[in-house]
């Protein structure tokens, strides 16, 4: 059999550059009256089309043309002969998973397969439809019924049949719920010899079929193809070939039994030795899986099937905990051997940051829900009593204060000899540090509690109305951007792009300098947590409860993690590390590059804020009212 | 040439002629060219300077690639910064579909590029576009290799795009076309994944190189323009190599000239136009098997 299975659609050998197809009401051989065009192919059309020899009843049949491209009359004698002696072949196979082929024939350059109509949706279109990965149950169900109609291909006798073309368009599932094969290679005899450059889209075959072999294993790799494609919702010819390696399943849907990931990962492996040897021995290997996992026998999910997946990690053991009177919602700052930390009990706490010793506190009149900022001998925090405070880092006592006609949620940003806060009443405040002055204010219409990122000359925030506004120095508006929603989050510039969530469900990346929007990337759900960026990766969580690594330049999703509520905090990036807490009240710590996680630590509250690391040791506040140190 | 003087030093021949009078000493090489980069670098306002050049090769009769520049300077009321629209096609499959691809390629991708890019920003009403720069280019893309399964039936094509405003370039990549950035330093960085089918292979170390080079798919892309099976565009923005340039070739360019000698032929010439030149040279004598494209971008120092 022809074994060059690249499908291509160039044909430099054509007599016409395009096919042309039937009309509806053409009568082919006297019987088989055309209806629709239900497929496309590079040989051909699908027609449904009506049977005229069962006058009294419609009976719906598929058509399938191939049309004959070469002109030299030997080829295409050939080439009908090989069409003819397959399609008897495929005439005598009997299995319900395989449509029956009722007629053939051939008439001036095209040739005709008659077979049974099947009334459903291939599972391409299912997956396309859903908007998402089928359910593991599903896909080791179906896993089976296709492993048992390949498993009776490739036991065929004199020779086994190989699919070769194995992938979610041509497998459909009939109105009875039962998976059919579509689509046997027989329309490979059509295809013209090729020279010079080519194209050839893949994404399903193995390696090996590229230097012409074809064997039962191809068929094995080709399904673990397709499964993967189907519960992980990845299309495999938009990615590399032979690259599902670098997509692991359970990375991309953690509800995806590692046993079953095992039986796909073996099916898909590069050297053809290395997998099943047939369809029979990964059906028994499908087949334990779904014992293993509970799912065969069993109606529904187990509970708690997708929280026992994580690994727990080692154990991790705070360094030490300081109990403050009421939630910490915010962020700590490091400076010089202390930490500074605010509380919703109105307090800015300094502690020692070795041993977690009190230092001395401030009392505000506000919950002090933000991140302080240091300056020399100056600590300056925002409280909801609407003041902005500077605090000396020694005594704790109050240097000056500022104030704006609002609470204060935004956390304070020094550059220049300037503090840069927003706040509710409105305003972006520009105050001097040394004057203790307000050298502008900028009305941006909404209340501010995302905190500026400042640089390049340039002040970065978002409103709760929306607006995305960039300032010069002097406080005068340089561009601005309306997204659809707030944009609590706070912005972070990395190589003249600037990039920030909104709670319209979108990660951002804008021309820092222009406003140009660069691109955008769309979340599983609105986001308040401010991106960390490293190493051309954006992280970033939403109130879906995950956190996203994206691509800076492409704006593509490297990996996403998935935690069991709401991620607020912007995650933090220390050595090959991301950290970040959510409102499952766990510390989480994974490997930056493929979201894996090293360890998570629990809490006994939501974590709101984000942590911050200096000199391997992670500091953080939670709502349960405590200050945690551990080692990162 | 003359012209191009005139951009360079921006002021009259005639100028320069009456400054010729007043030379008293000869100025060796070196003082003139410190004193060619000085004024090159005083440009005003920032530009772009390209070179662009393109040949049939030695063994083709006929030319599948395609080429489009656009430079020009973006000038509003606040600022003024650099625009250029970069484009190489190499078109491939037979009965001159390659050629008609390939240049159905660039027009699209242009048509589309003036349309929802250049038009918003520059136009009267000078605003944002809606969409992101990611988005428009990617619809670019899907767009031109409609028009290329249209007006090209059974014929194919790269499309490696390059969009440069001030400081920041977004490409649109499908093929074994290339795009690099290269800096003063003598780093060539490719910008671009060849969508080749032997060479992911070679990189999967199914096959040995030697394997590659007689492999009969050699020259299958398993990503190009006017395939029927859906595909998404690489798409990609990244700060500018600045000072430096902006290649952008086909493969009878890379494929045959190593990036050491393109950075010693790019450095070496005095001017883009004249490195394209020296490329599409070096091409051609190493066999020039194939049509070879150049453009090259000088980016303001």
């Amino acid at each position: 059999m022809e074994t060059q299975k690249i499908t291509s659609n160039l044909t430099p050998g054509a007599t016409s550059g395009t096919i042309r197809h039937l009309d509806s009401g053409v009568v082919l051989n006297g019987r088989y009256q055309t209806q629709d065009i239900v497929g496309l192919g590079g040989m051909g059309a699908v027609y449904r089309a009506r049977d005229l020899h069962f006058p009294k009843l419609v009976k719906l049949v598929a058509v399938k043309e191939m049309v004959n491209q070469t002109r030299d009359p030997g080829i295409q004698r050939t080439i009908i002969q090989n069409f003819e002696r397959e399609a008897n072949i495929l005439a005598t196979l009997s299995h319900s998973a395989i449509p029956r082929i009722l007629d053939y024939f051939s008439q001036e350059d095209r040739s005709y397969l008659v077979m049974e109509f099947i009334n459903g949706k291939n599972l391409e279109e299912i997956v396309i439809e859903q908007g998402g990965p089928i359910s593991p149950e599903m896909a080791l169900s179906w896993g089976i019924e296709l492993c048992d109609v390949l498993q009776f291909l490739h036991a065929h006798q004199p020779e086994p049949i190989i699919f070769r073309d194995m992938k979610p368009q041509n497998v459909m599932l009939n109105q009875h719920n039962r998976l059919m094969l579509v689509d046997f290679g027989i329309a490979k005899h059509f295809e013209v010899g090729q020279r010079g450059t080519q194209v050839g889209t893949e994404g399903y075959s193995p390696p090996e079929q590229y230097r012409g072999d074809a064997t039962p294993q191809a068929d094995v790799y080709a399904l673990g193809a397709t499964l993967h494609h189907l519960l992980s919702n990845r299309d495999p010819r938009l990615e590399a070939p032979f690259s599902f390696a670098d997509r692991p399943l359970r990375s991309i849907n953690p509800l995806v039994p590692p046993d079953l990931e095992a039986v796909i990962n073996t099916a898909l492996q590069y050297n053809q030795e290395d997998r099943f040897m047939d369809a029979s021995v990964m059906k028994e290997a499908l087949l334990m899986a779904a014992k293993r996992t509970g799912y065969l026998g069993q109606t529904s999910l187990p509970a708690g099937m997708g929280t026992s997946l994580f690994s727990e990690g080692g154990l991790v053991k705070p360094i030490w905990v300081f109990d403050c009177e009421d939630e910490i919602r915010g962020s700590p700052t490091y400076y010089k051997g202390n930490l500074y930390v605010g509380s919703y009990d109105n307090n800015l706490y300094a502690l020692n940051s070795a041993t977690g010793e009190f230092i001395w506190k401030f009392a505000t009149d506000g919950g002090v829900v933000s991140k302080p900022a240091v300056q020399d001998t100056q600590v300056i925090v925002g409280s909801e009593d609407g003041r902005l405070y500077s605090v000396s880092t020694r005594s704790g006592a109050m240097i000056w204060s500022y104030l704006t006609n609002g609470p204060i949620r935004s956390s304070p940003r020094i550059a220049e000899g300037h503090v840069f806060i927003g706040s509710d009443d409105g305003f972006m405040h520009a105050v001097n540090i040394a004057a203790h002055r307000r050298s502008w204010r900028f009305d941006a219409g909404a209340m501010i509690r995302s905190t500026p990122h400042v640089s390049d000359d340039a002040v970065f925030f978002g409103t709760e109305e929306g607006d995305f506004i960039c300032l010069d120095f002097g406080g005068g508006e340089r561009w601005r951007y309306r997204a659809n929603r707030a944009i609590t989050s706070s912005p972070v510039v990395q190589d003249g792009a600037v990039f920030f969530t909104s709670k319209d469900w979108t990660l951002f990346s804008m021309d820092a300098e222009k406003g140009w929007m660069l691109w955008r990337y769309r979340l599983g759900k609105a986001s308040i947590s401010s991106p960390a960026v490293s190493d051309r990766l954006v992280f970033v969580g939403a109130i879906d409860g995950s956190m996203y690594a994206v691509d800076t330049n492409t704006g593509r999703e490297a990996w996403r993690f998935q935690a069991e509520n709401q991620i607020n905090g912007g995650p933090v990036v220390y050595k090959e590390s991301l950290y970040f807490g959510s409102v499952d009240q766990n510390l989480y710590c994974l490997d930056y590059r493929t979201g894996k996680q090293r360890w998570k630590f629990q809490t006994e509250g939501p974590i709101t804020g984000s942590p911050i690391i200096f000199d391997d040791i992670v500091y953080f506040g939670s709502l349960d009212r405590k200050v945690y140190a551990l080692l990162a | 040439m003359k012209t191009f003087f005139r951009k360079l030093f921006g002021r009259s021949e005639t100028e320069m002629e009456r400054e010729s009078r007043i030379t008293t000493a000869p100025l060796d090489g070196e003082q003139v060219g410190a004193l060619v980069e000085e004024r090159a670098s005083r440009l005003e306002p920032e530009q772009l300077i390209v070179g662009a050049a393109r040949s049939v090769g030695m063994q083709r009769d006929h030319n599948e690639d395609s080429l489009f520049t656009f430079t020009t300077t973006i000038a509003t009321e606040s600022y003024s910064v650099p625009f250029g629209l970069y484009i190489v096609a190499d078109g491939m499959g037979g009965h001159q579909y390659g050629e008609v691809a390939s240049e159905t390629a660039v027009r699209s991708m242009s048509d589309h590029l003036f349309r929802k890019l250049y038009m918003p920003v520059y136009g009267m009403n000078g605003q944002q576009p809606e969409e992101s720069m990611q988005e428009i280019f990617a619809q670019g893309v899907l767009e031109a290799n409609q028009a290329v399964a249209d007006k090209a039936p059974g014929g194919g094509t790269t499309l490696t795009t390059v969009v440069i405003i001030g400081n920041r370039m977004t490409i649109a990549h499908v093929g074994d076309s290339r795009a690099y950035a290269i800096y003063k330093d003598g780093r060539m960085q490719l910008l671009t994944r060849d969508h080749s089918l032997v060479k992911r292979l070679e990189e999967m170390g199914q096959i040995t190189p030697e394997e590659a080079e007689v492999h009969p798919q050699k020259n299958v892309l398993y990503r190009a323009l006017g395939q029927s099976e859906p595909f998404e565009p690489d798409v990609s923005t990244a700060p500018v190599p600045q000072p430096g340039y902006v290649l952008i070739c086909s493969d009878g360019l890379w494929g045959l000239v190593s990036d050491t000698e393109m950075y010693r032929l790019i450095s070496e010439a005095e001017n883009p136009h004249r490195a394209c030149q020296a490329l599409i040279d070096a091409a051609n004598q190493a066999g020039g098997h194939d049509n070879i494209s150049a453009i090259l971008i000088r980016l303001p120092d």
